[in-house]
């Protein structure tokens, strides 16, 4: 009973197990991963820049699909190239991600609401 | 062989694989998180503020993209062939990069040095592409100081390629750090959140070619 304890699996550091942002996983499931990744970002860019240049689609929505793509193609990355997940180990980062998220819109549309209204209020620019 | 048993496992029925472990012991008994997920948590609240800070840059443009004071606008000056070309160099450096941090898990030598390097060379690459533009468009006269829409578009896009500069930079000298150090934890930390860094370069610049760039012919 009183031998020396071999080192078993149960002596792993727990550090191990834990989640973070950047971590792939082994090797097969990264490739996969980041390749699927790869091809989807392709997909998504060369979508974008065919919507931005075609004539196929009403004027009026190509923004929107612009934004669409663009948002589809950042999701993308965040999946599958920083692994943001939703699952329990990845809290914080969502939260935090959530706040940026929150913190941008508010600064980007902000601007745009303040400095339209403020254009248009103003006496005509000579 | 029980006998030998830490307390946490004691308390928690001690057999069991580490996953069953993990999954046992609730996680506000399982201590201080290991340093490689506190660095990169750390890591990521900096990739956040510092998208907030080129946040600040788009909602600039936004506003200003349509004064022009009778100079050229972005139909006018933006080609977006070459636009299509940075895009794919970047977005190729961020695969690159991925299999860069994937050589470093195994802690493969030789791997590293190659996607390390193919890395830098996607990325000059896109940084060449960048300054040829940009001296072409300085060429026309369409400097930044030619109107507020050219001041917002130097400012965002030169912005993000300084970030790529010092990301190349930063790359440079940890790959100097593998040929001296080797694979520490410490270095092994740093070049992770450098993948982190790199691909969060790629995400601002799909915001930059789509508001920028695209937004320009729509």
């Amino acid at each position: 009973m009183s031998r020396p304890a071999t080192p078993t699996a149960s002596e792993v550091p727990e550090g191990q197990m834990e989640e973070a942002p950047g971590d792939a996983g082994d090797l097969r499931t990264g490739l996969w991963k980041y390749s699927g990744g790869l091809a989807l970002s392709i997909v998504l860019t060369l979508a974008s820049f065919w919507v931005s240049g075609t004539t196929a689609i009403w004027p009026g929505g190509v923004p929107v699909m612009l934004a669409a793509l663009a948002i589809g193609q950042m999701g993308v990355h965040l999946v599958f190239f920083l692994h943001i997940s939703s699952g329990p180990e990845g809290t914080n980062t969502i939260l935090a991600l959530a706040f940026g998220v929150f913190v941008v819109a508010l600064v980007v549309f902000g601007s745009l609401v303040i400095m339209g209204s403020l254009d248009a209020m103003l006496p005509a620019h000579p | 062989m029980s006998g030998m048993a830490t307390p946490s496992t004691a308390v928690h029925g001690g057999a069991g694989t580490p996953r069953h472990r993990a999954e046992e012991v609730p996680r506000s008994e399982r201590g201080p998180a290991p340093p490689r997920v506190v660095v990169t948590y750390g890591f990521w609240l900096y990739l956040l503020s510092d998208i907030v800070m080129f946040a600040a840059f788009f909602a600039t443009y936004a506003v200003l993209r349509t004064h022009v004071a009778d100079g050229p606008d972005g139909r006018a000056l933006f080609d977006r062939s070459k636009v299509l070309l940075e895009t794919g160099c970047l977005l190729l450096s961020s695969y690159s990069c991925a299999l860069f941090s994937l050589a470093i898990d195994r802690k493969a030598r030789l791997a590293s040095y190659a996607m390390g390097g193919l890395t830098l060379l996607l990325g000059g690459a896109f940084l060449a592409l960048e300054l040829s533009e940009f001296a072409s468009l300085l060429a026309q006269g369409a400097g930044p100081q030619r109107s507020a829409f050219l001041s917002a578009f130097f400012a965002l896009v030169g912005l993000h390629g300084l970030h790529v500069a010092v990301g190349m930079a930063w790359l440079v000298v940890l790959l100097l750090q593998i040929a001296t150090l080797g694979f520490t934890p410490r270095t092994v930390r740093r070049l992770l959140c450098f993948s982190l860094f790199w691909h969060a370069l790629d995400i601002v610049w799909i915001g930059v070619f789509t508001i920028v760039y695209l937004g320009a012919f729509s």
